[in-house]
């Protein structure tokens, strides 16, 4: 048993992992982004009375819900090149975190706009508020405060999610660990920090989410 | 050269089919029996014990699976286990697995109305029967869908165990769309079996969960 830890190699590659944390929070900013447009966009088409759009956004939200983010991924980045469609990986992965966070934000934006209450917006009419203030004060405010816990969650799962684009080497916090463990062959050491990263990342992220929730959406339900 | 896409090639596939099933039922089984231990540590009167399980739960869900995979795996290896790398990553899975599977079954516990602690030691069960027949039984059917969906999660995670090396279905798949340059046939052959075995389950949970709410609206 001649092993001994020796982080001195993590230590040593330390900047390069921190520009990929950095990377990481970008790919998954890119693509939560997306996915909200989607997400936005899949609602009202979901809304509509073609019944073909309807059937196509349930399609897609099942398709992706029930398939692997890895063979999502390999989709687009193996498969995508025979029609004639290639992209450079961090564009596959920013599409691809965007398609499968869409598909998630479809739902979740959904479930916000069947809570909007029809009788609030009517009393709001009737207290003589206009129609921009009553969409955004009694529509829009409070769905984003019943989605908010559930869209920042799936922010995070995205965020994790996206140490999965490493597998088509999309430049991120994991494609770096592995390029320093292929280097160093200290695998485990390597791994363990950057789960440490990836801990601090998501704990970063919620405490951040909870502080701006508090400011914000800080008023009595009833 | 490569080949083409045929018959031999689908049963390769259907062969990786196997090991995703077998490896996520072994993660779903060892996870049930951990997450229970977990959900039960969640809710004991022993701060030390609700603490550690909160640690192990938080560290779980705020860190990539993969990441857990590669750990878990490596970690392993340097403890000076040789394991097969199936038992490596089942192990991991299961890890994975009793975190999440606990934190559902803590919030379904919760959840109970705290009458029905009070009338189970009201009528002097003690913690084991209290728990086995009068707290769990309604949990976990309030904990059902979630659970579900949390197996879909887990049949899907098992993809990630290609990652390492472990030739399961999506595995399968990226050798066969090397041999045969079909990667669009291929992944969407893979994509299929994924979604033939994710979509049923799916359904099924959200058909339970619409059948909870009805109840719980009357």
């Amino acid at each position: 048993m001649g092993y001994t830890l020796d982080f001195s190699v993590v230590i040593d590659a330390l900047p390069s992992l921190l520009w990929g944390c950095l990377a990481t929070i970008g790919l998954a900013q890119s693509g939560m982004s997306l996915a909200l447009v989607i997400g936005v966009a899949g609602v009202v088409a979901r809304g509509s009375n073609q019944r073909w759009l309807r059937g196509l956004v349930i399609g897609f939200v099942e398709l992706i819900r029930n398939t692997p983010f890895l063979v999502q991924i390999f989709f687009l980045f193996f498969a995508l090149p025979h029609i004639g469609l290639t992209l450079n990986p961090t564009v596959t992965a920013i599409l691809a975190l965007g398609l499968n966070g869409g598909a998630y934000a479809i739902e979740i934006i959904r479930g916000g706009v069947q809570s909007i209450d029809k009788g609030q917006i009517e009393a709001g009419l009737a207290l003589g508020l206009h129609k921009g203030q009553v969409f955004r004060m009694i529509v829009l405010k409070p769905a984003l405060r019943a989605i908010y816990p559930s869209l920042t969650g799936q922010f995070i799962m995205l965020t994790l999610t996206s140490s999965i684009c490493s597998a088509i080497a999309a430049y991120e916090l994991t494609s770096v660990a592995q390029r320093i463990e292929s280097d160093t062959f200290r695998s485990f050491e390597v791994y363990f920090t950057i789960t440490g990263l990836y801990l601090a990342i998501s704990w970063l992220m919620m405490t951040g989410f909870s502080v701006f929730s508090r400011r914000y959406f800080n008023y009595p339900t009833r | 050269m490569g080949t083409t896409f045929g018959l031999g090639e689908l049963g390769f596939l259907i062969q990786g089919l196997k090991w995703t099933v077998l490896l996520a039922a072994i993660a779903f089984v060892g996870g049930g029996i951990g997450g229970l231990g977990v959900a039960l540590a969640r809710v004991s009167t022993s701060k030390p014990l609700r603490r550690i399980t909160g640690g192990y739960i938080a560290l779980f869900q705020g860190t990539p699976l993969l990441m857990q995979l590669f750990v878990i795996y490596y970690g392993l290896g340097l403890m000076g286990l040789m394991l097969p790398a199936w038992v490596a990553v089942a192990i991991a899975f299961t890890l994975h697995a009793s975190a999440f599977l606990g934190e559902i079954w803590r919030g379904a516990i919760e959840a109970l109305p705290k009458g029905q602690f009070e009338a189970a030691r009201a009528l002097g069960l003690h913690y084991v029967p209290r728990m086995r027949d009068v707290i769990l039984p309604q949990a976990l059917r309030i904990a059902l869908p979630a659970t579900i969906g949390f197996l879909v999660q887990l049949i899907k995670g098992t993809s990630l165990a290609a990652i390492v090396g472990f030739i399961e279905l999506a595995r399968a798949g990226q050798i066969v769309s090397n041999q045969t340059y079909a990667p669009l046939l291929v992944f969407t052959v893979v994509g299929a079996l994924y979604f033939a075995l994710c979509w049923p389950l799916s359904l099924y949970g959200s058909r339970i969960e619409g059948r909870i709410a009805r109840a719980t609206a009357r």
